[in-house]
């Protein structure tokens, strides 16, 4: 029960930071990443500030046997830098740079009743759904 | 290069709103607050899946929230055309489920954690995404 509530608190919590940091708005995201022609700087303060606080929490827990309402961490265990990561990471940064939606400012702004945001979360999770079946059909389970 | 629009001290305060999640998830939970994760897995896997769906039915409650506490409206603008949307929203399901992190997923909890995949997928994502924007933006 209280991971439950936990999980919910922690989602409306990230879904207010990202509506205090305007980043649930594509144009913000859009201007940061104009690198080269009008630059809006401001998610790096975005990332500095959550970075901060996090930071620390994740050291001085790491020791810890386990969390507070659960049995154990689940931390991706993967190390290696592989194809995956360089290519994925590639993909999802074209797609960010095409509209200036993440997976997350995308979520919150379902909130907002905005159409487009209906289109591109439904897209995502095709996107999602179609990785699946790839994987499944051509790449050997690892 | 100009610098306009700048608002750091509203993205600071944000940032540490995002960061107090992902340690309430982290300290909690056990679990990283990554985004693009916690939705795939909702929509994949049975595992924690009421968890993920109750922190996905909370992000978007944050904004509500925020509107009714504060009376501010939130500014609001995509100028892209539907099909890029749809292809741009294909593009970041593919890419973060290959690529195993998003904005937050690596961005945030992996670099708190100095994971050095991470850190490279990061460095990756926003090299493409500032070359995307400047091709087409």
């Amino acid at each position: 029960m209280m991971s439950k509530i936990i999980s919910f608190i922690s989602g409306t919590i990230f879904g207010v930071g990202l509506t205090v940091s305007k980043m649930i708005n594509p144009e913000k995201v859009l201007g940061f990443l104009d690198l080269f022609g009008q630059w809006d700087p401001s998610l790096i303060f975005v990332m500095m500030g959550a970075i901060i606080i996090s930071a620390p929490v994740f050291f001085s827990f790491r020791n810890k046997k386990k969390p507070l309402f659960a049995d154990n961490f689940t931390i991706p265990t993967v190390k290696s830098i592989d194809k995956n990561l360089i290519i994925g990471s590639g993909t999802f940064g074209v797609g960010w740079g095409l509209v200036g939606f993440c997976p997350g400012p995308a979520i919150s702004s379902l909130a907002l009743l905005n159409t487009y945001s209906v289109f591109f979360v439904l897209s995502m999770l095709g996107g999602f759904l179609l990785t699946k079946l790839v994987n499944k059909i051509i790449v050997a389970p690892q | 290069m100009n610098i306009i629009n700048f608002t750091p001290i509203s993205a600071f305060a944000g940032g540490l709103l995002i960061g107090l999640a992902v340690i309430l998830f982290f300290v909690g939970n056990g679990r990283l607050a990554g985004v693009s994760g916690i939705v795939n897995n909702a929509l994949v896997s049975k595992q924690n899946r009421t968890d993920n769906f109750l922190f996905i039915v909370g992000l978007i409650l944050g904004p509500i929230f925020y509107v009714f506490f504060t009376k501010n409206n939130i500014p609001f603008l995509i100028t892209s055309s539907l099909p890029t949307i749809i292809i741009a929203g294909f593009l970041v399901g593919i890419g973060t489920k290959v690529g195993r992190g998003c904005t937050s997923g690596h961005g945030i909890c992996g670099i708190s954690l100095l994971s050095l995949r991470s850190i490279i997928a990061t460095i990756i994502f926003m090299i493409t995404a500032i070359i995307t924007v400047g091709l087409f933006g």
